[in-house]
């Protein structure tokens, strides 16, 4: 085994690690599901790879080479589908606030097809679902 | 060697301060899609540490183990996310007149 490629695999070990850590604080400290997301995304796909690429250097053989391969191909097949349909669903329960989305281009088109979502004038809003769970 | 493993550990406190501050947002919610989140936190939280034991150990046995768990944390937060949106659809839907009228709940469920 080679010391200097362990050391180089254990190195993205560790920022795939500190991915997590940096997701758990976005978890706790963001406000809404949204920004939420957009946090714990990171180690999902960028984490991931970077595990990945550590492991193949921590092995130091080529064997388990085409598992890995697949574990990212799949994850990065995968991993936009999930957040897209989280993200929908986060925006058409309202589980947003509104007012801190600079562009909102989904809610310009569903009022241009005749939609607009139930939030504002006597709606429920986050607070009065938080209020009744 | 020595390097290597002191190089994990400082990952392993990490990844400890991640479980737990994701198992607070696990446990607070305020909804069901936050807790969907942090689930997928812990799961990627799960992957790293799965990752750890097999570079210290220089073993390929976790590999097939990582496939998996990537691979739930899709079919759950998908499906997770489809339950909320039939559940919660009717009522955050609201139909102008201009519109054609549209069911409460659509058959195709989008």
């Amino acid at each position: 085994m080679n010391p200097v490629l362990d050391i180089i695999g254990a190195l993205f070990l560790l920022f795939g690690a500190m991915l997590c850590f940096a997701a758990s604080v976005g978890l706790v400290r963001f406000p809404d599901v949204i920004t939420r997301m957009h946090a714990a995304t990171k180690p999902q796909t960028l984490g991931l790879l970077l595990v990945v690429i550590g492991l193949a250097f921590s092995l130091q053989s080529v064997r388990p080479l085409g598992m890995l391969v697949l574990v990212a191909v799949l994850q990065l097949l995968t991993a936009p589908v999930a957040g897209h349909m989280v993200g929908r669903t986060a925006y058409r329960t309202g589980h947003l606030d509104s007012d801190r989305l600079t562009p909102d281009e989904l809610a310009e088109d569903l009022a241009a097809a005749g939609f607009h979502l139930d939030r504002g004038d006597g709606a429920e809003g986050i607070e009065d679902r938080e209020a009744r769970e | 060697m020595i390097a290597q493993q002191v190089i994990i550990m400082i990952g392993v406190a990490f990844l400890v301060g991640a479980v737990v501050m994701t198992l607070i947002r696990l446990a607070r919610g305020p909804s069901t899609l936050d807790r969907v989140v942090a689930a997928d936190v812990i799961i990627a939280v799960l992957i790293v540490a799965l990752a750890m034991e097999a570079a210290i150990n220089h073993h390929a046995t976790s590999i097939p183990i990582i496939l998996v768990l990537s691979l739930l944390g899709f079919a759950g937060s998908l499906s997770m996310a489809r339950f909320v949106a039939d559940r919660d659809q009717a009522r955050k839907w609201d139909v102008s007149t201009s519109a054609p009228r549209r069911s409460e709940r659509s058959p195709e469920g989008t």
